[in-house]
């Protein structure tokens, strides 16, 4: 017995995006850095998504999404986490997502978005620095 | 703890899925919490799920999960996949082509990674079948990463398994012969369109005759079913032999729980007395900083690792 909570991840693609390169090489990147990364597969709904996480109590949601359906499927997916009392999953996001739409994303409870072009180590570093493992049940 | 058991066996998913959690990440208290659950366990059937990697296995799992909903059972899923030894990290992918049932309440997925840590991978996915069984789901499916040591003993825990092969990986059935082979009841060749099916067919059925003796004095002779996964082709039949086997183990066995059955509670235990020890001991030496001072004297070369070995573990193993 460890003892020692190890942080667990969810990668997801929502919506009809048929891309997951991006979202793969992140998965990698999180599995090196030692967490648990529990990947979903493409064209997932939020519905989806927040049901397989809650199943796998993941402490963190990354989004991918690279075919501009972000602003409608990114919130959709904080909001059913509320609804299900799993609001302490935090919930990134990244992918091409115009700059003007992050302040509504952050408004809506995404933590934070990731644009191409960050380096991968700031994307991973950011979990270090931003996830907790869940509250006690 | 005891709120956490209670909503378990109500089937309260955020419980379950916390109690699986806690087993893996070794919480203190989730023994307790294991004591508690363990009446409410022995109900539902078991079915463990191995092969080499990229044979089929979550696949036909997908499939199988969507006949047993078809016939109104519950289900639960574990699925396992290797953790690096390098980061401690790890991928798990098995869910990729389960992810359509997750909006279905009567499904309960899990993936969980094998940690490597002091032998954990059977006992975390034992007490995770516990977990699933209190919830009450009818069939529990586990799905062992690709072949190798462990999964002898994961299937340990399953009331049926199943060993999933393709065709023209040869040196893969020789490879299995020896460990696995013995202890499939059920064969699937899957993606069985390929080419060599029928011969993969004829190897494993020489392998499986060879026990013929066995079979004239009662054993269960296992089948082989050839499957397409991938197109839904197969998998109704090997849930038939499924239930064939089932029906067996209750005429031979007169009981399906298999905690009553002597050789398999002997052999939990085994495991349950190894671990405890293995953490005891090893966690005394690891708070103490007497096995980092014996690495250093034997990377001195001050010591041989056979006699430090010997100091480390005999002052810690008397009976208190």
């Amino acid at each position: 017995m460890t003892g020692k909570r190890r942080i667990r991840i969810m990668v997801a693609k929502p919506g009809l995006d048929g891309h997951d390169r991006g979202a793969r090489i992140i998965a990698r990147a999180y599995r090196d850095a030692g967490y648990e990364v529990v990947y979903t597969g493409l064209h997932q709904t939020p519905e989806e998504i927040v049901e397989a996480a809650i199943q796998e109590d993941v402490d963190m949601i990354g989004l991918s999404s690279l075919a501009g359906a972000h602003n409608y499927l990114f919130p959709r997916t904080v909001e059913l986490l509320k609804e299900k009392g799993a609001d302490d999953i935090v919930v990134c996001g990244g992918g091409i997502i115009p700059d003007e739409d992050i302040p509504t994303l952050k408004a809506a409870g995404i933590r934070e978005i990731f644009t191409p072009g960050t380096p991968l180590d700031v994307i991973v570093k950011w979990v270090a620095d931003n996830v907790e493992p869940r509250g006690e049940y | 703890m005891n709120d956490l058991v209670e909503n378990v066996v109500k089937g309260d998913i955020r419980a379950v899925a916390r109690l699986i959690r806690d087993i893996d990440d070794g919480i203190p208290g989730v023994r307790e919490a294991l004591k508690a659950l363990y009446p409410h366990t022995g109900k539902a059937y078991v079915l463990g799920i191995t092969g080499s990697p990229g044979v089929g296995k979550s696949t036909l799992v997908d499939q199988m999960v969507s006949h047993l909903r078809r016939k109104e059972k519950t289900v639960g899923v574990l699925a396992v996949d290797p953790t690096s030894p390098f980061s401690g990290g790890a991928i798990l992918g098995d869910r990729v082509r389960m992810q359509r049932h997750s909006l279905d309440e009567g499904v309960f997925i899990r993936s969980m990674a094998t940690r490597g840590h002091f032998g954990g991978l059977t006992q975390s996915t034992r007490s995770a079948i516990d977990v699933l069984d209190a919830m009450g789901k009818d069939y529990i499916i586990v799905e062992t990463v690709g072949v190798g040591q462990d999964e002898v003993d994961v299937v340990k825990s399953a009331h049926t398994t199943v060993i999933v092969v393709i065709p023209g990986m040869g040196d893969d059935i020789q490879a299995i012969k020896a460990g696995i082979l013995e202890v499939g009841d059920i064969f699937v060749i899957n993606k069985a369109d390929r080419e060599g099916s029928d011969k993969t067919l004829s190897d494993l059925r020489l392998m499986i005759d060879m026990d013929q003796k066995k079979y004239e004095d009662g054993g269960w002779k296992p089948p082989i079913v050839k499957a397409q996964a991938v197109f839904d082709k197969g998998v109704e039949e090997v849930l038939e032999e499924v239930e064939k086997h089932r029906a067996y183990l209750l005429e031979t066995q007169g009981e399906i729980d298999f905690r009553r059955s002597p050789k398999r509670v002997r052999e939990e235990l085994m495991d349950l007395v190894k671990n405890r020890v293995i953490e005891e001991v090893l966690g005394k030496l690891t708070e103490t900083g007497d096995f980092d001072a014996a690495v250093e004297a034997i990377a001195r070369g001050e010591k041989d690792p056979y006699s430090a070995c010997d100091e480390l573990v005999l002052p810690r193993l008397e009976i208190h």
